[in-house]
């Protein structure tokens, strides 16, 4: 078992982990903090498949504005233990079995896949690299690349007209 | 690595997500569980973008790089998408107080 395996199930199991703690903790604080390790596992997974490119934009994006955003709110509404939220023990337990039947559906449907030979490339390759990407982007792409200015122009103003005071 | 180990995964990943938003009240944690989801569909992209890197690389040099340009673009739209959703969740709380997602139950009348 070479190091990348190794790195491998170690960065899996840190994903799946935390990604489960995000759903079972009580406060909404220690999910935002489990959410950021997640993603940085995800983006370990990144490193190991060479994108590097989205490695980075994923720790810049995701755990540094999205998760800081949500850590602002969270602190604003200052929902503590206090906010107990009670959902019946029924309707948690129907949630349960709905998403576990949907994982095995999904391992049922899958798990006999024709490629489930091909190989990932890890540690190699060029295309996630920030050079690649961006010729990519700004040749083929940059329609679509200069809509989603477009989007995020909307987007703020969304969110201010949203959020001001009557 | 084979593919089918970041497809299982990614499935895991996806369903606990589910499981979250199916069985959380509190809205803020429901929106996490969406991010949740949304970072699954994204590491099962590069995935398969690595796969067909490996498998067309010799006729093609650039072969899979629209995955990983599809991950961009997902990541474009998540935050856009976050910030304009924070800010109904905060003016949700600042109706009624609470961050309770049974409370949008009313929209419907």
């Amino acid at each position: 078992m070479g190091i990348t395996q190794i790195l491998f199930w170690f960065l899996t199991a840190l994903a799946l982990g935390s990604a489960l703690m995000v759903v079972l903790s009580k406060n909404p604080v220690y999910s935002v903090l489990f959410l950021i390790v997640t993603f940085f596992a995800i983006s370990g997974h990144y490193v190991l498949l060479n994108a590097q490119f989205l490695a980075i934009v994923n720790i810049i994006v995701y755990a540094g504005a999205i998760m800081v955003l949500f850590l602002f709110v969270i602190m604003l509404m200052n929902l503590n233990a206090d906010m107990n939220l009670q959902k019946s023990k029924l309707l948690k337990f129907a949630g349960f079995i709905a998403g576990l039947c949907l994982f095995l559906v999904f391992v049922a449907a899958l798990k006999d896949a024709a490629i489930k030979k091909s190989l990932v490339q890890t540690n190699t390759g060029e295309i996630g690299l920030i050079k690649n990407l961006g010729n990519t982007l700004f040749k083929e792409y940059v329609v679509p690349f200069e809509l989603s200015s477009v989007l995020f122009l909307s987007a703020m103003v969304g969110a201010v007209v949203i959020g001001k005071k009557e | 690595m084979p593919v089918n180990y970041y497809i299982f995964v990614s499935i895991a990943l996806f369903c606990i997500g589910v499981v979250g938003v199916l069985t959380r009240r509190n809205a803020i944690i429901v929106f996490m569980c969406i991010e949740l989801m949304l970072n699954a569909v994204n590491l099962l992209l590069v995935a398969f973008s690595k796969m067909h890197y490996a498998a067309g690389v010799a006729t093609n040099s650039g072969a899979g790089i629209e995955g990983q340009l599809f991950v961009f673009f997902i990541m474009v739209v998540a935050a856009a998408e976050v910030s304009v959703g924070l800010a109904i969740i905060v003016m949700m709380y600042r109706n009624t107080h609470s961050a309770d997602i049974n409370f949008l139950n009313r929209l419907k009348h």
